[in-house]
């Protein structure tokens, strides 16, 4: 029987579609199970696994408040990632539009010192930077958790992609704006960062999420419940003796995934494309 | 231009004599950069300094203060019996599960993928998922996951009858677990990449290999994998250096167990600096780390250059 060139193609199509779906299972199936064992009760999260719960418990989503601070500790992340984005994407554009359009003594070296930093583990310098916060009197306080990632490899990287983008830009209209009387901050920020929408929402993307993801520096920095981020709180729902507390733990990780998910899906193109860019250059 | 800036320069020399347009720039240039600059100094560059220097002090909970010793925690590390060797294997293990199986899987899912066609963005959306969520929420999620008996998987598994190990409680099948669920999270990334790259071969040179009858893979073999070589050198060393920083995701899945099956380096730096306080020899274990990570970037840059050139 031979094959039209038609049914050919319908016949890879569908081959494909089926071998994606197959890969795509380990993907999507722990978000699924996430969610479900979310509603579970501490008992039927241990008999038959089943994806759909037998009975509905919402009151785990309102147990995961009482356990430990977790509105607060929510609110911890949200502001933390909120200030190093912030932070990041003001010092990152200045020192990136110096390095792209400014000429100063020391600026190629400058770029070979900043290169060195980029990939550059934060394991390697967190024994030291422990004994400067402690030193500077902010243990346990969210000090270091915005400091090190604004000044880390992250920041370093944040500079380099805004530099990239800066470079590739048109002069004329910068020259324009000198031609009016702006200043160089003026010029910096009246004219160079309205054109770098896309890089600046880039390293904003980026960052964000590096900081809400980040689970290192809170572990070592902080020790009170309140003061827990979120990432740290979430492996924090364990019975005394270190146990996880699975309907707990699972209801509330469904909490801090599900809207940064949500976002996802709603701005997926804009956000796999950061990271695209940041990936080429990385 | 120059005669611009000469004229400019004149003009500006009349009133401040030494501030030249030249000079100007120079101040202003490192005005920009200066709080980038400043931060980078002290919380970055100087704790790379310190670490030399703690690396070569015993200060430990013992001796609360750092006293020089040389080069005894590297000593240490090599000869003495303290599981660097062991550490060091896993890593390498780690490593050499991940990297080929994390790029083997993103350029054929990439190929799969890069064409727009009906479909096409939905599973990319749903491959690159994981990327943006958090190592600790996808760990905890994939040890329930993974639990003897009661775990989904082994319940899966049973269906098809197959008998499926305590994936975490053994040390082997705990590293190949922390491998796997490592590769899942993170191969959207290598994808994304290797899309681009893909898209960027001008679709001419396909056409005219299947114009003198080609076959897919012969294409494949001959023109698109040399074509995507320098991508696949990059991505190799970045995959590499990233798997060596792993650390929430085997601290949340294991611990660095079963019997130390998955303590790799990120993690064992942890353990000896914060669970052990012995700082002097933590110190010791993150240069040899920043060693090994500056080897890997030196290559990088080298091929980079090679490729580009």
């Amino acid at each position: 029987m031979q094959l039209t060139r038609r049914q050919t193609r319908v016949v890879t199509r569908i081959c494909w579609v089926l071998s994606l779906s197959l890969v795509a299972v380990p993907f999507v199936f722990p978000f699924l199970w996430m969610i479900s064992s979310g509603f579970k009760s501490a008992t039927e999260i241990f008999g038959q696994p089943s994806l759909i719960p037998n009975v509905w418990r919402w009151n785990n989503f309102l147990e995961v408040f009482d356990y430990q601070p977790f509105a607060r500790q929510y609110f911890n992340s949200i502001y933390i990632a909120c200030a190093v984005t912030g932070i990041t994407l003001i010092l990152s554009s200045l020192a990136g539009y110096a390095l792209a359009r400014m000429r100063f003594a020391g600026a190629g070296l400058l770029m070979l010192f900043l290169i060195s930093a980029l990939m550059v583990p934060e394991e390697v310098t967190i024994v030291p930077n422990f004994f400067l916060m402690r030193w500077l009197g902010v243990m346990d306080t969210h000090v270091p958790l915005i400091l090190l990632p604004v000044f880390g490899p992250h920041g370093v990287m944040a500079t380099f992609l805004m530099r990239q983008y800066f470079v590739a830009l048109p002069k004329e209209l910068e020259e324009a704006g000198k031609m009016d009387g702006l200043s160089r901050l003026g010029i910096w920020w009246k004219v160079a960062l309205p054109m770098s929408r896309p890089a600046l929402a880039a390293v904003a993307i980026i960052t964000f999420l590096f900081s809400w993801n980040l689970f290192l520096e809170p572990l070592v920095f902080l020790s009170s419940l309140e003061n827990f981020t979120l990432p740290l709180a979430l492996s924090n729902f364990t019975d005394p003796y270190g146990a996880p507390l699975w309907h707990l733990q699972l209801a509330a990780t469904s909490l801090a995934v599900v809207p940064i998910l949500v976002v996802y899906l709603i701005a997926q193109r804009q956000i796999i494309e950061s990271f695209a860019m940041s990936g080429v250059k990385g | 231009m120059v005669a611009l800036n000469d004229t400019e320069a004149t003009a500006r020399r009349n009133s401040v004599p030494w501030l030249t347009l030249r000079r100007r720039e120079a101040i202003e240039g490192w005005l920009f950069v200066s709080p980038t600059l400043i931060g980078f100094l002290i919380f970055f560059l100087g704790p790379l300094i310190a670490v030399v220097f703690y690396s070569l002090s015993e200060w430990n909970l013992l001796s609360q203060r750092a006293t020089y010793v040389g080069l005894d925690n590297y000593a240490d590390a090599l000869t003495a019996n303290r599981d660097f060797w062991h550490v060091i294997r896993n890593s390498i293990f780690f490593a050499a599960g991940l990297v080929p199986l994390n790029m083997a899987l993103a350029l054929a899912l990439a190929i799969a993928l890069c064409r727009p066609g009906p479909g096409v963005v939905f599973f990319r959306t749903v491959f690159f998922a994981p990327v943006v969520t958090s190592a600790v929420a996808w760990a905890i999620v994939w040890r329930f996951l993974l639990q003897g008996e009661a775990g989904a998987v082994n319940q899966l598994l049973a269906h098809v009858g197959i008998d499926g190990p305590n994936w975490l409680r053994e040390p082997n099948w705990a590293m190949v677990a922390v491998i796997v669920t490592r590769v899942i999270k993170m191969v959207g990334l290598n994808m994304i990449l290797y899309i681009a790259a893909l898209q960027a071969i001008p679709r001419d040179y396909e056409q005219a290999a299947r114009l003198e009858g080609a076959s897919g893979w012969q294409i494949f073999r001959m023109v698109t994998w040399p074509l995507l070589a320098p991508t696949t050198l990059i991505i190799m060393v970045i995959t590499t250096i990233g798997s060596f920083k792993v650390f929430d995701h085997i601290y949340l899945m294991t611990g660095g167990g079963p019997e130390n099956g998955t303590l790799v380096l990120a993690y064992y730096i942890y353990e000896q600096a914060f669970e052990f306080f012995d700082i002097g020899y933590a110190s010791a274990l993150a240069m040899i780390m920043f060693v090994i990570v500056l080897a890997l970037t030196i290559v990088q840059l080298l091929l980079r250059q090679k490729g580009s050139a």
